[in-house]
């Protein structure tokens, strides 16, 4: 780049001004950071996969986890939003890939518009996935954690469908309330209690003879073993704790490690299109403002577009992992 | 650049397509799920390979046209590539090994993981 210090001898092959590689300064260390993050998300990725070999048996099974879309409640829609999310990354990718091949010809206004365009769907993307992460952490159904920690999930034994908690709790008096900070002991307080208690689960499953459980482990045929009532009544015996959605210490769809991989992995990406965004609205202000016109080169829209299709290709393996296999 | 002038749009235009065809055929192969692709080749499923294979194409695809490796010198192209290429199926394969050795531990062990 033109940044670097002229010293009169760049025709010289020592001199400084030899590009062996044929790519500038800049372009290569963006190329070379580039590297190092696809390391560190393989990493990740990589430790997910360890955790799901651990537990191939009780891991969850994401179809049944991710199953909502926008306006259409109640709606059983595995994949379809993760989908749509997924184009509208690959289609902001290339607007980017236009906006560079714009830049390439000098030509302002295509790059401006095309730059646009690349920001509002990296916005779109970015809350598609706040949308997913508040669906995940509320939760649908409910489960009880046992003491082991494992997760019992009930069911309609007729019909084999999900019922969420709040079907068949029985409601009953509660002597506890959520201890806040100013009262009692000043120095102790907790996060919201659940809305029902482990007693209200056990009454409401004495009094529907319909309703049983099913664990976390997988059968051979792919879906969750489902308890009898004997079995289930005998299990629910262990249960400590009724969990509604999921955060880093309990997790109603399963294994708690499922959510902690799906917070962490899909937050560090999700973090990497928002700060890619606010770097392509500084370049964005930049065409704008006629820099690279002036420059007459719009490299740095290049490297921007080198980010903003690696937060691409990492998503495409995101994907994958999260929600296919 | 030598490529300084002249324009990609239908390249591109390409690509997303190729891209767009193989992400709508793993849509529609994770909701069916065929019954015929459930059996176990080389210790994982078939239908999980399948999904692996079109992953890495279009990750081929995103970083050679979008990213614009082709056009970039063999040296620099493969300096890049050619760490990632070794490094992560290695890294993959001790994980995914080490995590089913645990699992046997758990399962064979006498361990009780679910009371």
């Amino acid at each position: 780049m033109e940044a670097t210090v002229t010293t009169g001898s760049e025709e010289k092959v020592w001199g400084g001004g030899n590009e062996p590689l044929g790519a500038s300064y800049g372009k290569m260390m963006m190329w070379f950071f580039i590297v190092s993050d696809a390391l560190t998300f393989s990493g990740f990725l990589a430790a997910y996969g360890f955790s799901r070999y651990k537990f191939i048996e009780t891991w969850p099974i994401a179809d049944e986890v991710f199953t909502h879309f926008p306006f259409l409640h109640g709606v059983d829609a595995p994949m379809y939003y993760v989908a749509l999310m997924t184009f509208i990354l690959i289609f902001s990718s290339v607007t980017m890939v236009l906006a560079v091949d714009a830049g390439h010809q000098l030509k302002k206004t295509k790059v401006i518009w095309y730059m646009f365009l690349t920001i509002i769907g990296g916005a779109i993307f970015v809350g598609s996935q706040a949308w997913e992460w508040k669906n995940f952490i509320k939760g649908e159904y409910g489960a009880v954690e046992l003491k082991s920690g494992r997760i019992l999930q009930f069911l309609d034994a007729t019909t084999g469908e999900r019922v969420a908690l709040a079907d068949f709790a029985k409601s009953m008096p509660k002597e506890r309330v959520t201890q806040n900070a100013n009262e009692g002991v000043w120095y102790m307080s907790e996060s919201s209690l659940p809305t029902f208690t482990v007693a209200e689960i056990k009454a409401g499953f004495e009094a529907n003879p319909n309703i049983v459980a099913r664990t976390e482990r997988t059968d051979e045929t792919g879906h969750k073993t489902v308890l009898s009532r004997e079995e289930t009544a005998e299990r629910l015996q262990q249960a400590t704790y009724v969990v509604e959605g999921a955060n880093l210490v309990h997790n109603e769809y399963g294994n708690r490690l499922f959510a902690d991989f799906f917070f962490f992995i899909t937050g560090f990406h999700g973090f990497h299109v928002l700060s890619g965004v606010v770097i392509n609205i500084i370049i964005f202000i930049n065409v704008i403002l006629g820099t690279y016109e002036r420059r007459k080169s719009y490299e740095m829209v290049e490297k921007v577009g080198l980010y903003w299709h690696f937060v691409d290709l990492v998503w495409v393996f995101v994907f994958t992992f999260f929600y296919l296999v | 650049m030598a490529h300084a002038h002249e324009s990609n749009t239908k390249r591109i235009w390409v690509v997303f397509g190729i891209l767009s065809v193989i992400t709508i055929v793993e849509v529609i192969l994770g909701i069916i799920r065929p019954a015929a692709l459930e059996a176990s080749v080389l210790g994982m499923k078939l239908l999980n390979w399948i999904f692996i294979i079109l992953t890495v194409i279009k990750a081929y695809y995103i970083a050679w046209a979008f990213m614009h490796l082709e056009g970039e010198k063999g040296s620099f192209r493969w300096s890049i590539v050619l760490p990632l290429l070794i490094l992560i199926p290695y890294l993959a394969f001790i994980l995914l090994v080490e995590g089913n050795y645990v699992h046997d531990v758990y399962k064979d062990g006498f361990v009780s993981w679910d009371f």
